[in-house]
């Protein structure tokens, strides 16, 4: 199963993972990333590229259960407008031993980061700004190259 | 051949619209010709494209270098650096 999803609607953490249990294979791993609670946001507004954003990310996920050879695999991201806890993605893999379902789920979330184009925009009050690129994206993305 | 162009968050703020569809002189050889281009359009354009480090591009979807050669696509988008996930 190969799900890529760009949606408004809230992420189901638990239908996603059901689907990827559905594969049958013994190890699943997944990433959730949440809209942060800790730092003053009052909401965070993703725009993304309709049509260029799902071709990457099934570019992505592609690779993934090439190199992985993952039976499953799943990124389903949340567009729009969202509040402090919400999910903005959900990222599984899953493969038959635990290795490959690890290493594949950072390496989505990693790519997906560098890769993929989605934009944040946060508000903070009556302060709205677009979230910068970090250094540290690009790092994390970039290791994956080499190994 | 006309091409669509495509801009997002802070670039489709500056120009003032999500995109424009335009008829693009025979000239131009890089994604970076075409940014030159655009940036005589107008003053939101000029603002959108002045500093170059900060653009990122995709060609018919696929993400390339501002000094990938610009071929003949269909489709040019031009955003900042992404900051999904």
């Amino acid at each position: 199963m190969i799900r890529v999803l760009v949606r408004h609607e809230p992420i189901d953490p638990a239908a996603e993972f059901a689907a990827l249990q559905a594969s049958g294979v013994g190890g699943i791993a997944t990433f959730l990333g949440v809209v942060r609670a800790d730092d003053g946001v009052t909401t965070l507004e993703l725009e993304h590229y309709p049509g260029g954003t799902e071709a990457a990310l099934r570019r992505l996920v592609g690779e993934a259960v090439a190199r992985w050879g993952l039976a499953a695999a799943a990124i389903v991201h949340r567009v729009g407008l969202m509040g402090p806890g919400d999910l903005v993605v959900f990222v599984g893999t899953a493969a038959a031993h635990r290795a490959a379902a690890l290493e594949s789920c950072a390496y989505l979330i990693d790519r997906l980061k560098t890769d993929a184009p989605f934009w944040k925009r946060e508000t903070r009050g009556a302060e709205a700004r677009w979230v910068e690129a970090r250094e540290t994206d690009s790092t994390a993305a970039a290791r994956w190259q080499d190994s | 051949m006309p091409v669509d162009l495509l801009y997002f968050s802070w670039v489709r703020e500056a120009i003032g619209m999500g995109g424009e569809t335009l008829e693009l002189p025979g000239d131009l050889v890089t994604v970076s010709d075409l940014i030159d281009w655009l940036a005589m359009r107008s003053e939101g354009h000029a603002r959108a494209f002045a500093e170059r480090a900060r653009l990122r591009a995709a060609v018919d979807q696929v993400f390339v270098g501002l000094d990938a050669p610009l071929g003949r696509p269909h489709e040019v988008a031009i955003f900042p650096p992404v900051t999904g996930g």
